[in-house]
């Protein structure tokens, strides 16, 4: 039979590892995508403000996040900032404040463009109905952009946990991490273990990412 | 009868462009005053500046005695007194047909449920749209919607009601329908300003014409009959000779 190198997951507690790795993926992406979320509905309001400073604020930030590397910004908030600003952050931290800089910026700018779509006569209806800016925001805007929102934003959350496989790089033991640390460990008897291992990581990642694709299908049918 | 719309030296530009230009007008209680002008002549702007829906460059407005100014407090409680439709039929899409007429009654002028929910029952029984309450917007055609916006508008009990050319982005079949319902809104003592392009229910409508064109009044009055068959002004003749085919 073909040795797919499978059998190294049942040798002790390697795949209850494995799981533990998945779970510090999913509590890192988890934090990050909620910070993300809350804060990027702050930023995308902001965007659509007509303030020329926030304006230009606002779209130095996005650019910034859209050219650098996500890897890159990790290395500089792990191990730029320790010696520079004498701060102490543990790499958890780090990964966390990285992913809540990315995520924030492309939530808002995705909050920003679900604003922009709703036409002006909406508010315009709203207002001429004697409603404030925000009651028009709370009961008229907000509920039409949130259904807008929600495949938009899970397509980023699916992507931020993916993403989750580059913290290794600055040492947090992830599933990426253990598999590769299983891999290492059983090179001499198990040499086909890199194919049975990562398969198992594809299909780990791949049972966290589809529910929660199919969760955004089914909503945009249900609010079509 | 008591003068309920007040505008005096009205003047709105968009840069450089005038739109208005010292614009008077005077709207009785119960008054149907029909604008009528070409395309981009500055009608449709006029009735946004009633509402506080764009700034001023010069001049008043008052409803009732009190001042309409956009980006004020006080712009909120003046709209609850100006009921405006306008053209492209822009319902809540989140929202059913109830919930759209209730939602300002409900949140804006902090009323009891019970009492606006059979309000705007008895308003969309009137319109015929009462099957139609637990819909949502895109399942009515568009005169059906813009049958319950009026309905939305006319539940918050304004003093004066504007309609910006609301039959305009309609299929011709349905704009009868619209033209009924303000037809009896119009005999029922509601006072109206109506932006319209369908002569023939001006005509049937108005108790006063304003033609505007240029974004000047060139043309002002109560002779409905005889301005449509005779306007005064060789500008308001041209205009009207455009919809005619000889």
């Amino acid at each position: 039979m073909l040795d797919l190198g499978i059998d190294v997951l049942f040798k002790g507690t390697n795949f209850l590892r494995l799981l533990q790795g998945l779970w510090v993926s999913i509590e890192i992406s988890l934090i990050s995508v909620v910070i993300s979320i809350l804060l990027g509905m702050i930023v995308g309001v902001l965007m659509t403000m007509n303030n020329p400073i926030l304006h230009v604020a606002l779209k130095v930030y996005l650019e910034i996040v859209r050219i650098m590397p996500q890897m890159v910004l990790l290395f500089i908030v792990y191990f730029g900032t320790t010696r520079v600003f004498g701060l102490d952050l543990s790499a958890e931290a780090s990964a966390i404040i990285v992913f809540c800089f990315w995520g924030t910026a492309e939530m808002g700018d995705l909050v920003r463009g679900s604003i922009k779509s709703i036409s002006k006569v909406q508010f315009e209806s709203a207002y001429a109905l004697g409603m404030d800016k925000v009651q028009t925001y709370w009961y008229v805007i907000s509920p039409q952009t949130f259904r807008r929102l929600v495949p938009l934003s899970i397509n980023l959350i699916t992507r931020m946990i993916k993403t989750t496989s580059l913290v290794m790089m600055i040492g947090i033991v992830e599933v990426l991490k253990v598999s590769q640390q299983i891999i290492e460990a059983n090179r001499k008897i198990s040499p086909n273990a890199a194919f049975g291992v990562f398969a198992v990581v594809f299909l780990l990642y791949f049972m966290v990412c589809w529910p929660i694709s199919r969760l955004s299908n089914y909503l945009e049918k249900r609010w079509v | 009868m008591s003068e309920l719309l007040k505008v005096t030296h009205l003047h709105k530009e968009f840069g450089k462009n005038v739109v208005l230009k010292d614009i008077n007008l005077t709207v009785k209680k119960g008054e149907v005053v029909v604008i009528i002008g070409p395309s981009g002549c500055g009608k449709s702007t006029f009735l946004r500046c009633l509402n506080g829906l764009e700034e001023l460059q010069d001049g008043v407005i008052t409803v009732d005695g009190l001042p309409v100014e956009a980006n004020k407090r006080e712009i909120t409680k003046l709209r609850q007194k100006i009921g405006m439709v306008f053209q492209s039929y822009e319902l809540f899409p989140h929202m059913s047909v109830l919930d759209n007429i209730i939602l300002a009654p409900l949140k804006v002028q902090r009323r009891n449920k019970e009492e606006a929910v059979r309000e705007a029952t008895e308003l969309l029984d009137k319109v015929g749209l009462l099957d139609k309450k637990d819909y949502f917007p895109r399942q009515l055609s568009g005169g059906q919607k813009q049958r319950v916006a009026i309905v939305r508008a006319l539940l918050m009990h304004p003093d004066i009601l504007l309609f910006d050319e609301v039959t305009a982005a309609l299929d011709p079949e349905m704009v009868h329908e619209v033209l009924e319902t303000m037809l009896a809104l119009a005999r029922s003592g509601s006072t109206m300003l109506i932006v319209t392009h369908e002569m023939a229910f001006a005509k049937a409508v108005a108790d006063r014409i304003v033609f505007i064109d240029k974004g000047e009044i060139v043309e002002e009055t109560t002779d409905v009959a005889d301005f449509f068959k005779e306007p005064s002004t060789p500008r308001a003749k041209k205009f009207l000779s455009t919809f005619t085919y000889e």
